[in-house]
């Protein structure tokens, strides 16, 4: 096999292993802003969920109970943000800001008052973890020229999380644009008052938007905590959910766009690495640290409408008021 | 064809209301009101703005909950407490301000909260095929994959029109429906009203407007103040007679002042094109002359570029296309001029929306009455409470501001006295040109006699006064001459004097033409 | 939503709030299985033992800053919430000045254009997102956001290559003079003939004292603040009224941009006298939990500014007293703070008034 099929290969692969979390991240975040709730707390649930799954799973051993225990805390999270934003009508910015730091702060109590390990779990053996799944015939058809080793490499051999990071995107668009919950959620984001006045209470739409939001990013905390990583790290979601957050609006707040937004920050992210010392011509050599902020520079660009506009939920960030 | 299925009919009505009260805070919104609405016939409810007339409607279709009374719907007790409610007992709503998702179709805004099963695709044929055979039925023809966005006003409110009756709705309310309407689509829909009714359907029509009452309903109901003060067959009534109740006391026909010296052009504007943001055409070659102590009032509809006039000329707004003449400037696209440039060149402005725009309600109203005149608020780049309070305690005085206190909020004044603390603002410097929109909007009866007073002192002064209304009788009152725009255009120009409500009414929809005076 | 009389809504509210947040910190606490008055003991002694009371104040001079910069922006009701990476680049501001400047001026003048360089490269960085905001729509709770991580990105960026201290392998600068660094307060006392306990604590707090009251009288006695308000309550009114609403935006975002670099004085000229990576450690975010509690008034804003100190520094006591309770216990009840005295502000007025309608009833 060429070399460089190789390299794109392992590139491609890294891409999808760190382009999983910021799928479901952007994900949640597009469920629950599609319902009006502005969710800037997408890394507080992240690191939650990262916390609790590696906890679970070093306490139990299982990385099922790992699972449950990050969608719980995740979820958890979500429904703080919604009791505040949708029952109290609260300032949506400042709630996902105290999720934020809330769980900044809980992850690592929490984890000194249990392990005693300096705000760290310790490490998971690989049966407490979700391991690499082989896909059927992978190894069979690795000898097929180009097909067989991409299919082999790259579509398998990932981890559960990741497949459900890949699916998440078809399924949230089914929901949100073929189902009668999505076009009452999407009302809620745009018109809340016409969800109201046809009859649909909006608090129970948005909660329930906030509460897959949850349930997206426990997927994702899991991910990095037991399927990627191997153990707690404190602060380890490292903005990845500022990230999807950025992802979002690159792509619009539409499921296929943000896609390929998160596909795009996490090739950048595994390329980065890579391009440390490499000369490139005129420039010289390649400045990592700002190689791995572009995103956030594209998304500011994109922001600012020199190239289209990113157009949000009309409703989005408005508490509806209902009056009695 | 008699208007009306008749009086009362045996049975029950088909709405009951009884002892209905319901308070806003300090402001009473219904006292204790008693209402039937007969089955089958189109029964007007008519008041003032603030007569409390949508909080009522909004009770019946279960937006508010009363805070007393009692409801039955055909005879049953029916305690409405969600629009979902409503909807099952056969009620349906047009709402004054569309209840409809921009972004969506037609269709999906139709689908909404009653999709036909989890998935999308299990209704929408049937929805498709019910939609089309309702719109047939009653002459309500739209674009079923149309986005609303897309949608003039008129055929928006079709689409509201079909929701409701796609829901069933054997009761439907609509709330000042034709307030965006011009008199050619009002024709149209009380036609599509009338249908409904001819099949059986009950209409509420919420209105103040007495010559729609007169001309489609049978019997009408009378509010004012939040209590419910008559109810009248159409038949046997005049407009004189509902007027008086709904004010309260006899209405004359205001006199007329006489004519007074005309005075010189103080501000010309020619070849005024203009479009939003979103590139809609909202003013078309507009061009107006005003004229030193003389009152020229835009007549129209609204919605047919009265509000971009007024912001353009204030400077809210940059000219794009023609220009504007005063006080020695030349302001066009090249040379745009500021609200704050506008305003030091003599001109004053009281808008349309004074919650919004003219008031910053939760100020104190000293600091509003410093709003725009920031020389006022103390020397230089300083503010002082005491030169605040000094500016505004004469400003209350001459204009009887209750309660007389310029520190508390703006907020806590009722509308009456919140818009006088504006004109009070606008009218302190004898401006040499003052916009003056919808000067008497919310207001109640006895506050209007007073501001009408101070717009006509304000004109003897040599002001020149562009008043923009949607109150023809309010413009026949006061104008010394009257341009009617429609879409965005300067339909024609008349003397206030010999006008007729006719008359402009035919030249609000295009069909009137007008000699230029 | 029910109205409060003036003084339960700045009076009481807050208190209520503060309380609620340190029960569930209590709550926290105990399940982890300490005793919550145990551990809130630890953190007071921390924060007011003798010779604790200068760091308490340390840190509350970085709250000031950062709170300051939150409140000025909030009273135009815009969400800054890159306070952290414009006091990075306020730090930025500092280094590159002293480095550059130190050999050749003399000391005090470097000092004064190394303050006027922190508040204005903190400015510039908010200056952007201000621009995009008023110019080009662009939410600016999204755009500061990503102005945090390229602000991040940058300092690492400089931290390891252009400006790292030469032959050295850490993200860092090499030291600045002394003639270059704002004198510690403990050394001013002793000048003035007083002993007082050594802490990090410099002429930054005095300028931090000074700035609450700069910011009270901009916000509140000129032209200026009135304008800000009156964008904050109602931008039509603002617009309608002639201030330009895009240019007040813009130079708000300046202001509160320089506030919020001016936390790099406390730190880098006063305490560290180099540039470290990521020394303002998340007082930006705290900044918004100040501001929220000291209700976005300068007076408020000191009040939760000394709170926050005692916190963190107490906090610090707790690492050696406690094995399973440790300095983020700070952050918990920071973030608690946040939620009960910003999103959840509200969710006792109903009650507090029915309270005091019940009471005034009883009374009548």
């Amino acid at each position: 096999m060429p070399e460089v099929w190789i390299d794109m290969l392992a590139v491609l692969d890294g891409t999808a292993r760190l382009a999983a979390p910021l799928i479901l991240c952007a994900m949640a975040g597009l469920v629950s802003e599609r319902s009006g709730i502005v969710d800037i707390g997408l890394e507080g649930k992240l690191l939650a969920g990262a916390f609790a799954a590696a906890a679970a799973a070093t306490l139990t051993g299982s990385p099922w109970a790992g699972l449950a225990a990050s969608l719980a805390a995740s979820v958890m999270l979500a429904l703080v943000h919604g009791f505040a934003c949708i029952t109290h009508r609260g300032e949506q910015i400042v709630s996902g800001v105290a999720v934020n730091i809330l769980a900044l702060g809980m992850t690592v109590v929490v984890a000194n008052a249990l392990f005693r390990h300096g705000g760290h779990t310790p490490a998971l053996g690989a049966h407490e973890r979700f391991s690499a799944i082989s896909l059927p015939l992978a190894e069979t058809l690795r000898e097929v020229p180009a097909l067989g080793s991409l299919y082999a490499e790259l579509v398998s051999g990932h981890n559960l999380l990741v497949y459900a990071a890949f699916l998440s995107v078809p399924l949230v668009w089914w929901l949100l644009w073929r189902t009668r919950f999505g076009l009452r959620l999407r009302a809620a984001g745009e018109m809340p008052e016409a969800v109201d006045s046809a009859g649909v209470p909006v608090s129970a739409l948005r909660y329930r938007g906030v509460l897959i939001a949850g349930l997206l990013c426990g997927l994702a905390g899991a991910y990095l905590s037991i399927a990627h990583g191997a153990g707690f790290v404190r602060e380890m979601s490292a903005g990845k959910g500022f990230l999807a957050l950025a992802a979002l609006i690159f792509g619009r707040w539409k499921p296929l766009p943000v896609l390929f937004a998160c596909l795009l920050f996490g090739l950048l992210d595994t390329v980065a690495p890579r391009l440390q010392g490499v000369d490139l011509p005129l420039v010289g050599p390649v400045p990592v640290a700002l190689v791995s902020v572009l995103p956030y520079a594209m998304t500011v660009v994109l922001l600012a409408g020199f190239f289209g506009r990113a157009v949000p939920p009309r409703a989005l960030g408005r508490p509806f008021v209902k009056e009695h | 064809m008699a208007l009306d299925g008749g009086p009362e009919q045996a049975g029950h009505p088909a709405v009951r209301l009884r002892g209905v009260t319901k308070r806003f805070g300090a402001v009473l919104a219904n006292d204790d009101v008693d209402l039937d609405i007969p089955q089958g016939a189109i029964h007007g409810i008519i008041g003032e703005n603030g007569a409390g007339k949508s909080t009522l409607a909004s009770i019946i279709y279960g937006l508010y909950a009363p805070d007393r009374g009692s409801m039955e719907i055909d005879g049953e007790a029916a305690p409405v407490r969600s629009p979902a409610d409503a909807i099952a007992r056969g009620v349906g709503m047009v709402h004054q301000h569309f209840m409809l998702v921009p972004t969506f179709t037609v269709l999906e805004n139709i689908m909404l909260g009653m999709e036909g099963g989890f998935l999308l695709g299990q209704g929408e044929a049937d929805i498709r095929a019910r939609l089309a055979s309702l719109s047939r039925q009653h002459g309500l023809e739209v674009d079923p994959d149309a986005l609303v966005d897309d949608l003039p006003v008129g055929l928006r409110q079709r689409v509201e029109i079909l929701r409701a009756l796609f829901r069933g709705a054997r009761i439907l309310i609509l709330d000042e429906p034709t307030g965006v309407l011009t008199p050619d689509e009002t024709d149209q829909l009380f036609t599509i009203l009338r249908g409904i009714r001819d099949a059986g359907g009950t209409v509420v029509l919420i209105t103040h407007k007495l010559r729609e009452v007169m001309a489609v309903c049978g019997t009408v109901s009378v509010m004012r103040h939040g209590r419910m003060v008559g109810r009248r067959e159409t038949a046997e009534t005049n407009t004189a007679e509902l007027a008086e109740l709904m004010v309260g006391r006899t209405v004359g026909q205001a006199e007329r002042p006489a004519q007074s010296v005309v005075g010189t052009p103080v501000l010309r504007g020619a070849g005024l094109t203009w479009r939003s943001p979103g590139g809609t055409l909202r003013l078309r070659e507009v061009g107006l002359e005003l004229r030193a102590g003389e009152i020229l009032a835009v007549a129209g509809v609204s919605g047919n570029g009265q509000s971009e006039l007024l912001d353009l000329l204030s400077g809210l707004s940059g000219v794009q296309e023609g220009h504007v003449e005063f006080a020695g400037r030349r302001i066009d696209a090249a040379h745009p001029a500021t609200p704050a440039e506008m305003r030091a060149l003599g001109l004053a402005h009281v808008p349309e929306d004074r919650q919004r725009r003219g008031l910053v309600l939760p100020f104190e109203a000293r600091e509003n009455a410093v709003l725009g005149r920031p020389e006022k608020a103390g020397p230089g780049p300083w503010t002082s409470a005491a030169a605040m309070q000094a500016h505004a305690e004469p400003l209350f005085a001459r204009f009887d501001i209750r309660p007389p206190d310029p520190k508390l909020p703006a907020a806590g004044f009722s509308g009456g006295n919140q818009q006088k603390i504006v004109l009070a603002r606008e009218f302190d410097t004898v401006p040499a040109v003052l916009l003056l929109g919808q000067p008497t909007r919310g207001v109640d009866i006895g506050t209007v006699e007073t501001i009408h007073a101070e717009v006509l002192a304000l004109k003897e002064r040599g002001s020149a006064i562009l008043l923009v209304s949607t109150e023809l009788d309010e413009i026949l009152a006061l104008a010394d001459r009257i341009m009617v725009m429609n879409g965005g255009r300067v339909a024609g120009t008349v003397p206030a004097a010999g006008a007729t409500a006719r008359q402009l009414g035919l030249m609000m929809t295009g069909a009137g033409d007008g000699a230029a005076a | 939503m029910t109205a409060l009389p003036r003084w339960l809504d700045i009076g009481v509210l807050p208190v209520v709030n503060l309380a609620l947040a340190f029960l569930a910190a209590a709550v926290v606490v105990a399940l982890v299985g300490e005793d919550p008055l145990e551990v809130f003991g630890v953190l007071l002694q921390g924060a007011f033992a003798p010779g604790a009371l200068g760091y308490t104040l340390y840190y509350a001079t970085n709250f000031v800053f950062t709170g300051l910069a939150a409140a000025l922006a909030f009273q135009a009701r815009l969400f800054n919430i890159g306070a952290e990476g414009q006091a990075m680049l306020g730090g930025l501001g500092i280094a590159f000045v002293c480095l550059s400047f130190e050999a050749v001026l003399p000391g005090p003048l470097v000092v004064i254009l190394a303050i006027a360089a922190a508040a204005l490269f903190g400015a510039a960085w908010a200056v952007v997102p201000g621009w995009l905001q008023a110019y080009r729509g662009s939410h600016i709770v999204i755009t500061t956001i990503m102005f945090n991580f390229l602000a991040s990105g940058l300092m690492v960026w400089l931290l390891s290559g252009p400006i790292m201290r030469p032959g050295q392998g850490s993200p860092q600068t090499r030291l600045f003079g002394e003639a270059v660094q704002l004198p510690a307060l403990h050394d001013l006392a002793r000048g003035l003939g007083f002993e007082a306990a050594r802490s990090p604590l410099n002429l930054s707090f005095l300028f931090a004292l000074l700035a609450c009251a700069a910011v009270w009288v901009l916000i509140w006695r000129t032209k200026f603040g009135y304008a800000l308000r009156a964008i904050g309550h109602s931008e039509e009114a603002a617009r309608y009224a002639g201030i330009p609403v895009r240019r007040a935006v813009v130079v708000a975002m300046a202001l509160s941009g320089a506030l919020a670099g001016c936390m790099a004085l406390n730190e880098i000229l006063g305490v560290q006298h180099k540039l470290v990576l990521n020394f303002s450690a998340g007082y930006g975010f705290t900044g918004i939990a100040v501001a929220l509690m000291g209700r976005n008034h300068p007076a408020g804003i000191l009040a939760a500014s000394l709170l926050f100190g005692a916190l963190f520094q107490g906090g610090a006591e707790l690492n050696f007293e406690f094995e399973t309770i440790t300095h983020e216990l700070a952050l918990v009840i920071q973030g608690l703070v946040i939620l009960f005295s910003g999103a959840l502000a509200y969710m006792f007025t109903p009650w507090l008034a029915r309270l005091l309608l019940s009471r005034s009833a009883a009374r009548a």
